[in-house]
């Protein structure tokens, strides 16, 4: 068993190589809180996702763009679950642009539920050069574009403090803890107060900052309960054909045995027969 | 040694194992067949609302609905009678005029033509309404085939008014 | 190699049979006798089978939705994520089947070094196993392109990149290779259809690695010949059959755990940043079953000198049936080698974790390190090894252990002590 004892630990000795490599970056002390979406059972906070859609739309939508969301995707199962007609209404502020009409024109009509979210600027140039230089970058998948996720996100947002004495800041640079560098080109954008929430909640800076990370974590992965729900009946269903399938291969095998027993026995018997012929004893002494 | 396993319960494991493995398969394949059908972008765009409030009376207009053309008509009184006054038993495929156009003077189908798919040409035709060229079948006002090879009327979609201007269809 | 002819039952079935084998095929590979000792590192060439064909169906289906144009790609694959019904779970499949996929072809191959599948008389399996995986990398690398993230773009740079080293001809292979002046729309649309293609090249190397392996049969954790049809050998359906679907369903629960819960937890953040030619990412690395080759080119200090060598690294391999002397198959029976193999696999492992690391102080010189013993096992110790080696008595037979059951052979002793001297031609 020696065997078995040094392959465990030569399995640990290659996970923990593995897991090292790969979570390198989780290693950074993020700040701590309560994320819903986490754990094969989570799921997001409806409430907190409206929220953060709200902090989105008025705080972050002038520079960043989610080119990727839809705005019926707002009224799907698995988001924010904003009714048809309330997803149809907030399309309806925006405008795009739709054409050639028959005249060969383009031309602007509100928003459907069918449309993308529009962008602050048409393309990455336009957006670098109205924001000093620094692209704000598009957020649909901002969240799985960094390593430590939603604990990166709401750290960032968290994060904005004076710098160390003696740490150099160019004009339109910011301090941030949690910043690459920990030098950023985006003032701080959430302090308390700068969102009025309809549904009365208070507007904390953790509380903006929570409930915008959890719509831009689900805005990357919108079918994240969809994905836990199923993986989990998977996994179990996976466990119970298993066994099934294990059980099966046992009582399959168990004939080969049998049968390798049954040509032994029928070797033996063989020789015991060609023994007894040549001397008279009696088989039951050979037992 | 497995000779005195009854066959009874040796079979039962099998055959459960098999039954609970087609559960999985099944459930496998599924996501591979359904990715072939319309996804959620497709979908958002099934319905269009189109603004009819410039059309004439006597006018057609042709608008793409779900990569389809769709002709909205504004019908005259005399189109309109000319419809209704048909006699069923003169149609191959028998409808009346008021089934087909709730509010008469609108007259909404898809302008594919049900024999093998063309665009029928509008105020063309034995009937002075439409005209498909491929192989002659000639519509009356209310869209009904009347002649040629086509077996049934221009479909009429779903749509209603959402107000006095605007058509949603589908 | 046929061990009884197989006669269908049914008139049709002799009709079609007459005419193309493949009825007689499949009671070939039904009644296929395996060595009955195989142990469950055995089961990964039906496994890796499963990843190809795996692949295979998610890719083609996930081409039907792909854009190969670097304008549309990355969203359309956000368009397969969000709309397409299932697009997630067939993304994720995709994406982490490969490094499933690898993950089993690592097992596999192990397997071959330590049992010594690859000795005479199975050397061309073993050579088109490693075409095979040759394919496979490059099918890997043109694949992680196609999503158009920072990591597809900055990656691909990097390798097309390494061709400029070779003398002469160099400058001209890479713009031939990007069909260009640099990584942009032509290498994307050849990627797209080359990826799509190597896979199909992979199954029909398949077939011949394993009617090569059909030839002299499996080889076994004891290393010895077995005769074909003998007791030693079990058919391959039921018994192998079950002992594969067992081997596989565990296999699949750990593939789906990633799948459904951790689908990014082996990929790179960066690839969620639609490719940028004007910033280049801190730290550009592959996948991680390509790591230990990138550990190894960048741990020499010439450019053309890190494409040899990591070529080099994959080539040794080709050699090896030659390289190893020994006339011992098994690790079993081989103490010494054993060791070896054991430090083998922590290097490689090593190289892997060095190749995510960026390639300066500590981390390089352990790449060297890791590196010099990489050839050093293959080119120095494995001839030396084998030459010098003391190994273990090998067993008879297979079968070895099982004669060892308590009261058969005293039975037998017994009975054989009563009749010495007697004429042995009388005990027929």
């Amino acid at each position: 068993m020696l065997v078995l004892l040094n392959r465990i630990i030569f399995i640990i000795f290659i996970s923990v190589i593995s897991f090292s490599a790969v979570s390198e970056e989780v290693n950074k002390n993020y700040l701590k809180t309560e994320w819903s979406f986490k754990g094969i059972f989570g799921t997001f906070d409806r409430a907190s996702l409206q929220r953060g859609y709200q902090v989105y739309q008025e705080v972050c939508a002038g520079c960043h763009s989610v080119q990727h969301l839809s705005y019926r995707n707002l009224s799907e199962k698995g988001g924010p679950e904003f009714s048809i007609e309330e997803a149809k209404t907030i399309a309806a502020q925006f405008e795009v642009e739709d054409g050639p009409n028959s005249d060969g024109e383009m031309f602007m009509r509100p928003a459907r539920l069918a449309d993308k979210f529009v962008k602050p600027y048409p393309n990455v140039e336009a957006s670098t050069a109205a924001n000093g230089g620094a692209y704000p970058p598009d957020m649909s998948v901002l969240a799985k574009a960094r390593s430590g996720g939603a604990d990166y996100i709401y750290s960032l947002l968290m994060g904005y403090e004076n710098p160390p004495s003696g740490f150099e800041l160019d004009d339109g640079v910011y301090y941030n803890k949690y910043m690459a560098g920990n030098k950023i080109k985006m003032s701080a954008p959430i302090m308390d107060g700068i969102v009025e929430y309809a549904d009365g909640t208070e507007a904390t800076t953790a509380q903006i900052s929570k409930d915008v990370t959890t719509f831009l974590v689900w805005a990357s992965e919108p079918h994240l309960e969809a994905q836990h729900r199923m993986g989990f009946k998977a996994i179990i269903y996976l466990i119970i054909l298993l066994t099934l399938v294990y059980l099966s291969k046992q009582k399959v095998w168990s004939r080969f045995g049998s049968k390798q027993e049954a040509e032994e026995e029928e070797g033996f018997d063989k020789v015991e027969k060609i023994v007894t012929k040549y001397e008279g004893e009696d088989p039951k002494t050979f037992k | 040694m497995s000779k005195e396993t009854t066959p009874k319960r040796r079979d039962f494991l099998f055959t459960a194992t098999y039954t609970i493995g087609a559960v999985g398969v099944g459930a496998a394949v599924w996501p591979l067949i359904d990715q072939m059908n319309p996804d959620s972008s497709v979908k958002a765009l099934s319905t269009t609302e189109v603004d009819v409030s410039n059309i004439e009376p006597g006018k057609t207009i042709t608008v793409l609905w779900r990569g389809k053309p769709i002709f909205i008509k504004r019908r005259t009184k005399k189109e309109i009678e000319e419809a209704a006054a048909v006699d069923l038993k003169d149609l191959k495929d028998p409808e009346k005029d008021s089934d087909r156009a709730k509010n008469p003077e609108w007259l909404v189908m898809v302008g594919v033509c049900t024999h093998l798919g063309c665009v029928p040409l509008a105020d063309k035709g034995d009937y002075k309404a439409w005209f498909c060229p491929c192989h002659g079948s000639h519509y009356d006002t209310s869209g009904r085939i009347r002649k040629g090879p086509a077996p049934t009327n221009l479909e009429i979609p779903k749509y209603e008014f959402i107000n006095n201007n605007t058509i949603k269809i589908g | 190699m046929s061990e009884t002819k197989y006669i269908p039952k049914s008139k049709i079935a002799k009709w079609f049979d007459s005419r193309l084998p493949l009825l007689s095929l499949s009671h070939h590979l039904k009644e296929y006798p395996t060595p009955k000792n195989l142990n469950y590192w055995w089961t990964f060439g039906g496994i890796l089978t499963f990843c190809l064909i795996t692949q295979i169906v998610t890719g083609v289906i996930l081409g039907m939705h792909y854009v190969a144009h670097t304008d549309h790609a990355f969203e359309s694959i956000e368009h397969i994520m969000r709309d397409v019904n299932y697009g997630w779970l067939l993304r994720y499949v995709h994406a982490n089947g490969a490094s499933m996929f690898f993950l089993a072809v690592y097992i596999h191959i192990f397997r071959g070094l330590f049992y010594g599948s690859y000795k005479e008389p199975r050397e061309v399996i073993w050579i088109i196993g490693v075409i095979i995986y040759l394919l496979m990398m490059a099918t890997a690398f043109m694949g992680y392109v196609l999503p158009w993230g920072q990591m597809s773009f900055w990656g691909a740079t990097v390798i097309t990149n390494l061709f400029s080293a070779i003398p002469f001809v160099g400058e001209s292979i890479t713009t031939w290779l990007w069909g260009g002046y640099s990584v942009d729309n032509p290498t994307l649309t050849r990627f797209y259809a080359l990826h799509y293609l190597l896979p199909f090249l992979i199954f029909g190397l398949i077939i011949l690695h394993i009617w090569a392996l059909h030839v002299p049969g499996n080889n076994n954790p004891v290393g010895i010949d077995i005769k074909k049809n003998s007791n030693e050998t079990m058919p391959f359906h039921p018994y192998m059959v079950m002992k594969d679907l067992v081997a596989l369903l565990v296999f699949v629960i750990i593939f789906l755990w990633f799948v459904f819960f951790a689908p990014n937890v082996l990929g790179h953040p960066d690839n969620y940043i639609e490719a940028n030619p004007l910033v280049t990412p801190t730290h550009i690395v592959p996948e991680w079953y390509l790591l230990p080759f990138y550990a190894i080119l960048r741990a020499i200090p010439s450019k053309l000198g890190g494409v040899i060598f990591m070529f080099a690294a994959i080539f040794v391999l080709m050699l090896l049936p030659w390289l190893d002397t020994s006339k011992v198959r098994s690790s079993v029976f081989r103490p010494i080698y054993r060791k070896f193999f054991w430090v083998l696999v922590v290097t490689v492992v090593l190289l892997g974790y060095l190749g995510a690391k960026p390639p300066e102080g500590i981390y390089l010189i352990l790449s060297r390190i890791a590196t010099a013993y990489y050839f050093i096992h293959f080119l120095v110790l494995l001839p030396l090894l084998g030459r010098y080696e003391k190994t273990d008595t090998l067993p008879m037979s297979i079968s070895d252990p099982v004669l060892n059951k308590p009261g058969f052979m005293d039975k037998f002793k017994k009975a054989a002590a009563q009749y010495e001297g007697d004429d042995v031609s009388s005990f027929k």
